[in-house]
Parts: structure tokens; C-alpha cells; sequence
């Protein structure tokens, strides 16, 4: 697999991979239901709500009461979808998510949008860059971040025929499309180039800019390995571990708070079974700001010359 | 269903459990527990329509019953008990190591009867309102019933729950508060008032039935009944229902002071000598 090959065939965004995903999943299993806390179009989730109004429930502004009439509905024997930003689907329910689903292990799916600084200009209030940390602490819940309009799509479906509560995360803009074909399976990494120097873990967005950062390595003689990390949790330990113990360089990309988020994840795994040199490309413990994703995501250090800076700094620490 | 005499001596036993129960591990919620003594006795033994075994988490073509105030967990396992989800012998396990009777109702370990973990307060209305959206789905005549404390309606999520079930039209569903006026801090008026609870539930939309007499079974079984009856109607139905606190026994009746306190050897032996032996028999 090279990096070369893989090419961007158009642009859509994340969330309309999920509400295309939602609709064929609502067409595939007649447990399928949805809910949003009055971000229908925002999410995507008008296509399912069109075709099977019986089957959703508009909860207002409550996603307290929203995550808590999934849980009931996930007793009754339903397959609940929440649809809200990711702001209100984790850090504003945090309890009810502990307690009514995750404890009490619900097969409740919630499905986050607008994830992220490339939310844009809405500002930091908004713009969650902690959601990933806090849900994988949860015991039993499985984390997703899927990383184009395709991944999101097959995530969607994929999570629809599994049982357990599970957090989706995608986002709001545009985004090049690249797994078009590709095989998803929870917590079973996309491998997307083969390479010997380093590798490279990333997930969500940054996937497009490691793949970038990758291309431009290549002319200069350094040969990334990059691998799309779309399950945060459970972690393919066995994909990580096979590949560092080939390259034995790391760098984490991914559009979150290096503290807690998939950097983390795989840190923890590397201290106990293989420590080599690893950076994080990630925010640094800060807030976002307004602007646009393109500048926002440069200003907090998410950018294609952030991955290259990482990945010369672990290559300098490996000793090459 | 069992006849009012029967009912009326599990109450004294179920009573008897709750206090052995907290005894037994030095912690625990008596106070609340003990009020609502009643309402548990008559839902379990004289309306609900379930299936104790085996238990199914879906409860499909049964009612369902959902505590929110989790901590007043004693009466409920107590309850679950003695209408044959689990041996009552096992209620001598209540908080301890390994059990499933952990201090607020969980799903995690199993135990048949609890369908969602409760105790972080606010939350089981919206759960409750989830099943019966449920069962209008699969088009399941039966009902949801849903506990709340009284103290516990400080937290928002209830008002949005509240909210919802009115706008949706959510008339299989039968909410309870345990409106003992007495939270952990003293009297809910000082705490944080409730002003006219009748006037705020009508205000957002619910039909609302007062029972003045908490703690008679038969007036109990009569307002439960009653509440069925005046489902169906395109509103969400909710009991005021009257306890007090601590009923049963002298020093803990009527004082938030019981809310989450173990009693003393002294004081165990002093609320055994006021609840007879029953041919229930202790755990």
C-alpha cells in the first residue's frame, strides 16, 4: 500500500455520511429509532425523519432528557439514536450518560457532530475538544471517530448491528473522501500505507492531513506508515504494536486535546508494552476560538506542517 | 392478586426489612424507604401485571416499574423479594461486597427486577418516558410507572421530562412522587421550595391526581387503580402522593433526620419492638 495511491475522489462531510448511514440502517432494521435535542438538519438525521416519523422524537432542548429516554427506549427493545453536537452529547450529560446508559449498558448510539475546532466559527464554546477522553474513561463504551464521508456511513451501519452503547463522533465541514470501498469493522484499524520510518496513528479529520503530511515525507525520503485509528475503543493494540515494533517512532494525530484523546489511548498501551519515541500532534491543553476551520486548525497546531514537525522530532529521538 | 390482610402484614415485614437490611450494614436510606412502604406493597401485589421469572429486561406485554430516587433501594428489594424476583435471603447481602443489592439499584450485576441503575437523582422519569414510547411503538396496551422523590424534582432534567411526556402525548406512563415535604437538608420548603406542585405539574399539561393518604394501602391500591384508569387520554398521568418519612416507627417518622442513617443497637431493637413478627418470616 502506498501513499501515493491513495487519492481524494470529492469532498462531502462527515455528518451526511451519518445520515445517509442512519437511513439505510432505519431501512435495514425496524428497531432503529432516533432523537435529537432540535438539531434535525444540523445532523442530518431529516432523511431518517422524513421516511419513518413514527420512529423519531423531537426532544427540544433537553439533552439530559434526551439521553434518558434512550436509555429507556433501549430497554424497551429499540435501537436509540441521539443526534446532537458533541458539546451536548458528552460534557452537558456526562451523568446521565454514566449512570442510565453506560452502568446500566444500554444499546443507546450517540451520534455527535460538529466534534472538534473545525466547527469553526460558532467559537470555543462549542468547539469540544474533550468528548473523546471522557467517554473512553466510561467503562464498556465504545469509541468512534471516523475520518470521511464513507467511514461515517459504514461507522453508522456497523454500530446499528452492534449491542452496547457506542459514541460516535464526526463533524461539520467538507472533507476530501478517500475510503470509498474500504472495509469497516469496530475496533479493527484501516491500514492506509505501508512504511518502515515511523508511524503514523491518526484518526477523525487528521487522517486527510497525515495522509498529506505522509506524501510530502515520501519525496523526502521518509517513509511513513499511516494508519487510520477510527476506534478509539476498543484499541486494535494489535495493529499499533505491529507496526511500531517495526518502526519504532509514533506520532498521534487527531483534532482533540492531546490530554485524554487517542494520543493517550495509545501511549498508555506503548509505556507497558513497547516505549519508543512518540509525539502528539493535538491542542495543547487550550480552548479553540472563531474562525474558520482552515485557520483554526493551523493557530492550534492540527495542521499538515505540525504532523511533519512530529514526525522529524520522533525521528530525531529514534536516532535515524 | 392478594387479598388487602395479606398485603397490609407484608407491609409490616417489608418494614421489618428495611430496617434489618440497614442495620445489617450500618448504611442505607430508612427514612424514605419506610414512607413509601405502601406504594411499593400495593404496585407490586395489587396492580402491576408482570413476571417475576423469568425476568425479561424488555417486559413486553407487562408494566413496568421505574424508582428514580434510587436510594430508597431497602424497599424495593425488599419488595422485589417477597413477589419472587430473587430469594429474600439474599436481601441479608444489601450493600455488602459481591452483591447484587448494591446501595443504589443497578442493572450491572444482575439483579431481576432493576432495568436501569438509579441514585444520581433526576434521571429515571426520562428513562421511564423512553419504555413507553416503546411500547406505543409495538403498539403494547400496558403501563409504565415511574417513582420520583419530592426533593428530587430540584433537578432540571425532571421539568424537561415533564416537558416532553405532556407534548408527546405519553398516556401509558403513571408518575408517583413521594411528596414527604423532606429532603437531606431539611424540609423541602426550606431547602428549596416547591411552591404549588398541583398548579406546576397542570401547568405543564399532565392530568394530576392528589392522594392525601400515602400510607393506606387501600387508599393507595385505589388512587393507583384510579390512575389507570385516566390513562389513555392523551395526557400523561401523576400521583401527589402524601407520605411521611420514617412511617412506621416513632422516632423516625416525620424527619428528614432518618433519610440516609443506620440505626443504633439501642434503637434497632426499640424499631423492632413496634413491627410484629410475620408469617413472611425475616430474611
Amino acid at each position: 500500500m502506498n501513499i501515493n495511491d491513495i487519492q481524494s475522489t470529492g469532498k462531502k462531510a462527515t455528518r451526511d455520511g451519518f445520515g445517509q448511514g442512519l437511513l439505510e440502517a432505519g431501512r435495514q432494521n425496524p428497531d432503529i429509532v432516533g432523537l435529537t435535542a432540535d438539531l434535525l438538519g444540523s445532523l442530518q438525521m431529516q432523511h431518517f425523519q422524513k421516511e419513518f416519523p413514527e420512529r423519531f422524537f423531537q426532544v427540544g432542548i433537553a439533552e439530559a432528557n434526551m439521553m434518558g429516554i434512550a436509555a429507556g427506549l433501549a430497554i424497551g427493545g429499540k435501537i436509540p439514536f441521539t443526534g446532537t453536537f458533541a458539546n451536548f452529547s458528552t460534557g452537558r450529560v456526562y451523568d446521565q450518560i454514566r449512570q442510565s446508559i453506560a452502568y446500566s449498558h444500554k444499546n443507546v448510539k450517540i451520534c455527535a457532530s460538529h466534534a472538534g475546532v473545525t466547527l469553526g466559527e460558532d467559537g470555543a464554546t462549542h468547539q469540544i475538544l474533550e468528548d473523546i477522553g471522557m467517554m473512553r474513561m466510561l467503562p464498556g463504551m465504545v469509541v468512534i471517530n471516523p475520518c470521511d464521508y464513507d467511514q461515517t456511513k459504514a461507522a453508522t451501519l456497523a454500530i446499528a448491528e452492534y449491542y452496547g452503547p457506542v459514541y460516535l463522533r464526526f463533524g461539520r465541514p467538507s472533507w476530501p473522501m478517500f475510503t470509498t470501498g474500504k472495509e469497516f469493522k469496530i475496533g479493527k484499524a484501516l491500514h492506509l500505507a505501508t512504511g518502515t520510518d515511523v508511524s503514523i496513528f491518526a484518526t477523525g479529520h487528521l487522517v486527510w492531513t497525515a495522509i498529506e503530511a505522509a506524501k510530502e515525507l515520501a519525496t523526502q525520503g521518509v517513509s511513513c506508515e499511516v494508519i487510520n485509528i477510527h476506534t478509539i475503543k476498543p484499541l486494535d493494540e494489535e495493529a499499533i504494536l505491529d507496526s511500531v515494533s517495526k518502526t519504532r517512532a509514533v506520532v498521534v494525530a487527531e483534532e482533540h486535546q492531546r490530554n485524554g484523546g487517542l494520543g493517550d489511548a495509545i501511549a498508555n498501551l506503548l509505556v507497558h508494552k513497547l516505549p519508543v519515541p512518540m509525539e502528539y500532534v493535538g491542542v495543547n491543553d487550550s480552548f479553540g476560538e472563531s474562525g474558520t476551520p482552515e485557520q483554526l486548525l493551523e493557530k492550534y497546531g492540527l495542521g499538515k506542517k505540525d504532523v511533519l514537525w512530529a514526525v522529524k522530532d520522533v525521528l530525531d529521538r529514534k536516532g535515524k | 392478586m392478594a387479598d388487602i390482610a395479606q398485603l397490609k402484614e407484608l407491609a409490616t415485614q417489608v418494614r421489618r426489612d428495611i430496617v434489618r437490611m440497614v442495620f445489617n450494614c450500618q448504611s442505607g436510606h430508612p427514612g424514605g424507604s419506610l414512607g413509601c412502604t405502601e406504594f411499593f406493597v400495593a404496585l407490586y401485589g395489587n396492580v402491576l401485571k408482570h413476571k417475576p421469572k423469568p425476568f425479561k429486561m424488555e417486559g413486553k406485554g407487562q408494566d413496568m416499574f421505574f424508582l428514580s430516587n434510587g436510594h430508597i433501594s431497602p424497599v424495593w428489594y425488599s419488595v422485589l423479594a417477597h413477589n419472587g424476583y430473587f430469594d429474600v435471603k439474599e436481601l441479608s447481602t444489601f450493600r455488602k461486597l459481591n452483591s447484587r443489592l448494591q446501595g443504589h439499584p443497578a442493572t450491572h450485576e444482575g439483579l431481576p427486577g432493576i432495568r436501569v441503575a438509579s441514585g444520581s437523582l433526576g434521571q429515571g422519569m426520562s428513562v421511564a418516558i423512553g419504555v413507553a414510547l416503546a411500547k406505543r411503538l409495538d403498539a403494547d396496551p400496558r403501563w409504565v410507572f415511574c417513582l420520583t422523590g419530592d426533593g428530587e424534582l430540584d433537578e432540571g432534567q425532571n421539568w424537561e421530562a415533564i416537558m416532553f411526556a405532556a407534548h408527546h402525548k405519553v398516556d401509558n406512563l403513571i408518575v408517583t412522587v413521594d411528596w414527604n415535604g423532606q429532603q437531606i437538608d431539611g424540609p423541602t420548603d426550606k431547602v428549596m421550595s416547591l411552591q404549588v406542585l398541583p398548579a406546576k405539574w397542570k401547568a405543564f399539561g399532565w392530568d394530576v391526581l392528589i392522594l392525601e393518604k400515602g400510607n393506606d394501602l387501600e387508599a393507595v391500591i385505589a388512587m393507583l387503580r384510579k390512575a389507570k384508569r385516566r390513562c389513555g387520554k392523551g395526557k400523561p398521568v401523576v400521583i401527589l402522593m402524601r407520605t411521611e418519612m420514617g412511617h412506621g416507627i416513632d422516632f423516625m417518622a416525620g424527619t428528614h433526620e432518618w433519610h440516609g442513617k443506620a440505626p443504633n443497637q439501642e434503637l434497632f431493637d426499640r424499631a423492632m419492638a413496634q413491627l410484629p413478627e410475620t408469617t413472611f418470616g425475616d430474611f
